[in-house]
């Protein structure tokens, strides 16, 4: 069958299960614009700038399971793109990302609207093709898809000149994809898993630390049978929320830099964490030297480059999360019928008296006011309103650590943030993928004035496209983050984070056919929430909350995680951290 | 990690010959701030594999890294840490060296002892080739700078594994652990390949 480029394009992505991407047409991908008009099965939702096609589609990933798709034009469209792909690369998101290019025979030319796509994407992306021959087109599709949401998962960029797009070629779609060079390991190494079980029934001070891979495996239940069969605590990473139960009484919460107090107490005193799905990123672990000094590590992850990039693992477990966690609950049930001994099991009594004492202790908190609302008491609300039901999604700064902190995690694949990349401006966007993905429920982006403003022209695609996000804004005028670490670490030289009233939120979400409401006092809170969920289609609420509120507890960055600033610091801490801080 | 000197490891690196397969090689190095020392690259028997023959320096650690980096990157088919087994290096270098009458005898005599081949001849300058591994190379360099060398040109360090078994392992970073190369003497599912 001899089709064109660009339907051979479509008819691939359909035959791949796609049903809806994220773009926005120019020159280069006219063609395949030109056969959208009248092809059937796919929705193609126009966003308003490039960077938010990639996210919606991160979006729509992290919550359906499925690979998300993108289509942009060529040169400052996939430059724009970059964000996105190199914010699906560090969080482990599938995407198949496809770029317009000038007609091959232009191509290094310096052209109207080039950039070397292929050379810029490189290090954003799992992996990147540019397709030269029409009749490889196909085939390179299915191995976009199949590298992309295989192994460890990861964007993938396809770079299509405009003329390999117009041209006719032979269309066969593959059904297999056979990569000599490419086989990701799923199964777990029997014999380590054997050792792993071993190591965590003898523990007598053990700790799950789990991470965002639980959730791209979808091996939350395999992660609950363990936790719940050898009573383990179970500690999240930013990407893992929403593996395990918050309300369980297992569950340590968040660790790292705005960890809770008793998350990073127990992993700092235990004796054989297993890190599952997690990577020891800077922001979980501190110090690398003095992060948890006595355990031995078990670390289970599908990519091989994570084990021991930081920490020295001491049991590595190649493979997918879910396979290795049920393979690993058969062991342990197997080594539990001659463990654990008398002093294990009274050791674990002390261990679990210990952790309820830390919870006791130091508790997340805040001090409530009746005069400025305190955001911390927004996330509560929404947690309470929503009862973990609702799919949230944040922008980054303050406001995505206290939704990290506040919300009440119930379910996997109900959270999307921006964890490694740490990119302003996720939280419209991916949202609005999210609701693409999922017609009828409830989606929350949670966002800073200032997150909220680098993407807020999505509005008019949440308007246009009918994806009613709701938007809640955690307005405290400023950079909120870059005014805490200024206050804390930089002796409270404000620079450069102050945003002031402008723009007014409710007169925007106004303008772009959305409803604006407002919040100012903590009274109003609860009625503006209950409003925002009522109110059909995009809603904006504008919360104006305390300004000099800090994300507490706080590592500097570079100290250890027993360094923890609980409160908002005297001059003798602020010192402190001023001394720690080594890292950035 | 047991703690170790920084030491010279020459990895040999079956890709896919494909478009760009050398820029994400390159490029994972400065991204992930290795040095490569020298890299020298051709077809291998099968012209739809490239082989590359990278010399990195780094303790234990770091070269565990690029080893499991360089075999995450999709075209890259096998990795193996030479300086694990034993192995033979060459590397070829063109030296253009004055050469004034009183001293082209001596020139002459030095090539003669390094088994080097005069490749061209000019009234004032001898262009020498010589093939060898570092300590000859260095020496033959450190003899000839008396006369004034005018230029060197040295290709990369080329290595390949002893026989009868000169076969590139498998790297599987399946145990992620202990040095690359001896997890992949561990591995049962070596594969042999033939180059």
């Amino acid at each position: 069958m001899k089709l064109s480029g660009a339907r051979i394009l479509l008819e691939s992505l359909k035959r791949e299960g796609v049903d809806i991407m994220f773009g926005l047409p120019g020159g280069a991908v006219l063609p395949i614009y030109d056969v959208l008009y009248d092809f059937e099965g796919i929705r193609h939702v126009l966003v308003r700038q490039e960077a938010a096609a990639g996210h919606a589609a991160e979006g729509y990933s992290r919550t359906t399971g499925k690979t998300g798709v993108c289509l942009v034009t060529s040169g400052p469209a996939a430059t724009n793109l970059v964000t996105a792909l190199q914010d699906a690369l560090m969080d482990s998101i599938p995407l198949v990302a496809f770029t317009g290019q000038v007609p091959t025979h232009l191509i290094g030319n310096d052209a109207f609207q080039e950039a070397d796509n292929v050379g810029i994407t490189r290090s954003a992306t799992k992996h990147n093709f540019l397709v030269k021959d029409g009749n490889e087109l196909a085939a390179t599709i299915k191995e976009a898809f199949h590298i992309a949401s295989s192994g460890r998962p990861g964007p993938v960029h396809v770079d299509l000149p405009k003329d390999v797009l117009v041209k006719e070629w032979t269309f066969e779609y593959p059904d297999k994809v056979h990569l000599r060079s490419y086989n990701p390991t799923y199964e777990g190494h029997p014999g380590q898993i054997k050792k792993a079980a071993r190591a965590l029934v003898r523990a007598k001070r053990p700790v799950l630390y789990v991470g965002g891979g639980v959730i791209s495996a979808d091996g939350s239940p395999e992660l609950f049978e363990l936790a719940e069969l050898t009573q383990v605590p179970v500690t999240q990473t930013l990407m893992g929320l929403g593996a395990f139960p918050m309300a369980h009484p297992l569950s340590l919460d968040m660790l790292g830099m705005h960890g809770t107090y008793y998350a990073n107490m127990a992993v700092h005193h235990s004796d054989c964490l297993v890190a599952v799905g997690a990577r020891f990123d800077d922001r979980v672990t501190g110090r690398v030297d003095a992060f948890s000094p006595t355990a031995e590590i078990i670390h289970i992850d599908i990519d091989p480059s994570s084990i021991s990039k930081n920490i020295k693992v001491d049991i590595p477990i190649v493979g997918d999360c879910k396979r290795v966690l049920a393979a690993l609950v058969a062991a342990v049930k197997d080594e539990m019928k001659t463990y654990p001994a008398g002093a294990v099991r009274e050791a674990r009594r002390q261990w679990s008296e210990q952790i309820a004492e830390w919870k006791r202790d130091q508790p997340l908190r805040y001090e409530w006011s009746d005069e400025i609302i305190k955001p911390q008491y927004v996330i509560e609300e929404i947690s309470n309103l929503t009862n973990g039901e609702a799919f949230m999604v944040t922008g980054v700064g303050q406001h995505q650590m206290w939704a990290a902190q506040y919300y009440r995690f119930k379910h996997p694949r109900m959270w999307c943030t921006s964890g490694g990349l740490g990119t302003m401006g996720y939280g419209l966007p991916t949202a609005m993928g999210v609701q693409a993905g999922h017609p009828g429920k409830l989606v929350i982006n949670i966002d800073g004035d200032g997150s909220f403003a680098m993407n807020s022209q999505e509005l008019a695609t949440c308007f246009e496209e009918r994806l009613p996000v709701k938007t809640v804004i955690i307005n405290n005028g400023g950079h909120g983050m870059v005014r805490q670490w200024q206050r804390i670490i930089y002796k409270e030289r404000f620079c450069a984070i102050d945003l002031g009233p402008s723009p007014d939120f409710v007169k925007l979400a106004e303008a772009y056919g959305c409803t604006g409401i407002r919040a100012t006092k903590p009274a109003e809170v609860v009625p503006a929430l209950e409003k925002m969920i009522a109110t059909p289609g995009p809603v904006v609420l504008d919360v104006w909350v305390s300004k000099d509120e800090c994300v507490f507890p706080m590592v500097p960055a570079g100290g250890a995680n027993t360094d923890m600033i609980l409160a908002p610091p005297s001059r003798e801490t602020r010192e402190r951290a001023a001394r720690s801080q080594t890292g950035f | 990690m047991a703690e170790s000197e920084h030491s010279k490891h020459t990895i040999a690196v079956l890709v896919e010959n494909k478009f760009g397969v050398l820029s994400r090689v390159a490029g994972l190095f400065s991204a992930r701030g290795y040095n490569i020392e020298s890299l020298s690259v051709g077809e291998t028997l099968d012209p739809s594999v490239s082989r590359m023959t990278l010399v990195v320096r780094g303790d234990a650690f770091v070269i565990e890294q690029v080893m499991k980096q360089l075999h995450k990157l999709i075209d890259v088919i096998k990795v193996n840490d030479l300086s694990e087994e034993t192995h033979v290096e060459r590397e070829m270098l063109l030296i253009r060296v004055n050469a004034e009458p009183a001293s082209r005898a001596e020139i002459l005599r030095i090539a003669d002892i390094f088994r080097a081949k005069v490749v061209d001849v000019t009234a004032a300058s001898y262009t020498l080739e010589v093939t060898g591994e570092e300590s000859k190379i260095s020496a033959i360099l450190e003899l000839l700078r008396p006369f004034g060398v005018q230029e060197v040109v040295r290709t990369g360090k080329v290595a390949i594994a002893r026989g009868p078994k000169a076969r590139l392992r498998r790297v599987d970073d399946k145990l992620g652990k202990g040095t690359p190369a001896r997890a992949a003497a561990q591995d049962p599912r070596v594969i042999g390949f033939a180059d």
